[in-house]
């Protein structure tokens, strides 16, 4: 992989998912996991997969990340030990899962009440009193719009499954750089005021591209000229050019 | 002051002022109408206007009574005033806010336990925000700050007072604990308002 941030002069920086528990909540989300009774292997692997990806989008991984990935694999070995086996049940034997499962929803219970207050939030938002008209507050943050920056990796790493799986070392002259996939983007978005996700990169063959094409995305995002939108749970993501678009040609 | 004079006048109160009116002050200036009479008023009045056609209601936010617009108008209020809204809370802040919310006082260690990510970043944007405090030290080694919520958490999420927050879900065996928060619900509520109340807008924001 080349260096994205030399190549494009521009330098994204994302976290995609702040803690190691809340990559493994998403990871037993998507894969409908029971969490009381999470197939470690499995998981073990996709978390290590979903960090190597993180880590080839240059998005800073918390060293929090690497002991979970510690913890998973020593879970897993635990697992692996033979289980006396001459009673049915464990009594002494603690699950080695016990732990991380207590962490994993005491943090989810909390992640909950975290979606209740962000509704009241959007409600409370569409309310006004005198108070509120005067008070103002300069904005830090950078709304991604309605869909999270998991889902938009998720969908990502959807795109890179389904390239084809040619190991052939190019040497283009040229390459694609963030900048120029910006440009495409914006063209599109122009022409077609909505775009799906996986028009962005029909095509496209490289890894490479794809990450440069996924980069250019969020630089949109961030630039306040597109939203994400997703209808429905699981569903497609929709980009939408943002009234910002229409009113600033970008240089 | 005549009975049905009441209602009128509160309404007038609840339209000029910019903050929620505790019933408290409410009474005060009601001079002599008790306090029943004053909260069955409110009553009636809210009542009135949720069952009338009106772009106004009375809502109780923030330990008061106050009168707002109704949801359903914002698209227009948005085009008659240019309404510089706060920015939306990110996942981060809404979560750490969760957990000092159903949890206070705690410490930032406690609350970096649940999340397992460093909160300190989080931590002074909720300060800057007035949507949190610092509401003292927790009395063990090395006396941490600990933290608590605002009044203006909960003019922020339109609640009412902090017993307005939904229950949490219980996962029973697990969430058994065996360190019970050392503060009652009602006890927090009451003190930080009225701390608040006296004091608005004083606390240091962290260095």
């Amino acid at each position: 992989m080349t260096d994205l941030e030399t190549d494009s002069g521009i330098g994204v920086k994302v976290d995609a998912f702040e803690g190691s528990l809340e990559l493994l909540l998403h990871l037993i989300k998507e894969n409908k996991i029971d969490i009381y009774d999470i197939p470690i292997a499995v998981i073990t692997k996709q978390y290590l997969d979903t960090i190597d990806l993180m880590t080839s989008l240059k998005l800073s991984i918390a060293g929090d990340f690497l002991v979970m990935a510690a913890t998973l694999i020593h879970i897993k070995s635990k697992m692996l030990l033979p289980v006396h086996e001459t009673e049915e049940e464990e009594t002494e034997e603690e699950d080695p899962r016990q732990e991380l499962v207590t962490r994993l929803l005491e943090y989810k219970k909390f992640k909950e009440a975290a979606g209740t207050l962000e509704s009241y939030e959007t409600l409370w938002r569409q309310i006004f009193s005198r108070e509120a008209i005067h008070a103002s507050e300069p904005s830090y943050e950078i709304s991604l719009g309605d869909v999270a920056i998991s889902d938009l990796l998720s969908a990502l790493q959807k795109v890179i499954a389904r390239l084809p799986n040619k190991n052939v070392l190019t040497i283009e002259a040229d390459e694609l750089s963030v900048r120029d996939r910006i440009d495409f983007i914006l063209s599109m978005l122009e022409k077609e005021s909505s775009l799906l996700f996986d028009q962005l990169f029909a095509g496209l063959e490289s890894r490479y591209h794809v990450v440069i094409t996924f980069l250019a995305l969020l630089e949109v995002i961030r630039l306040g000229l597109m939203k994400v939108l997703q209808v429905e749970h699981y569903g497609a993501l929709r980009l939408i050019g943002t009234e910002n678009l229409l009113k600033e040609p970008v240089a | 002051m005549e009975d049905h004079e009441i209602k009128p006048i509160l309404e007038a109160l609840l339209f000029i002022s910019a903050e929620p009116i505790p019933i408290d002050r409410l009474k005060e200036i009601l001079a002599g109408v008790a306090k029943n009479i004053v909260f069955e008023k409110l009553s009636l009045l809210q009542q009135e206007y949720a069952q009338s056609d009106r772009g106004m209601q009375i809502v109780e936010v923030a330990g008061g009574y106050q009168m707002t617009t109704r949801a359903e108008m914002a698209p227009w209020i948005r085009d008659l005033e240019k309404i510089k809204t706060s920015s939306r809370l990110s996942q981060p802040s809404l979560e750490t806010l969760a957990i000092i919310a159903y949890k206070q006082p705690l410490t930032r260690a406690e609350i970096e336990a649940i999340r397992g990510v460093d909160g300190a970043g989080v931590l002074k944007t909720l300060m800057d925000r007035r949507l949190i405090k610092i509401v003292g030290r927790k009395e063990v080694a090395g006396r941490p700050l600990i933290y608590g919520t605002t009044r203006e958490f909960l003019l922020y999420f339109g609640l009412a007072n902090l017993t307005a927050l939904p229950t949490l879900k219980e996962f029973t065996e697990i969430a058994e604990r065996s360190a019970e928060p050392d503060i009652t619900w009602d006890r927090v509520d009451e003190e930080f308002l009225q701390t608040v109340g006296v004091n608005n807008h004083s606390e240091e924001p962290i260095s």
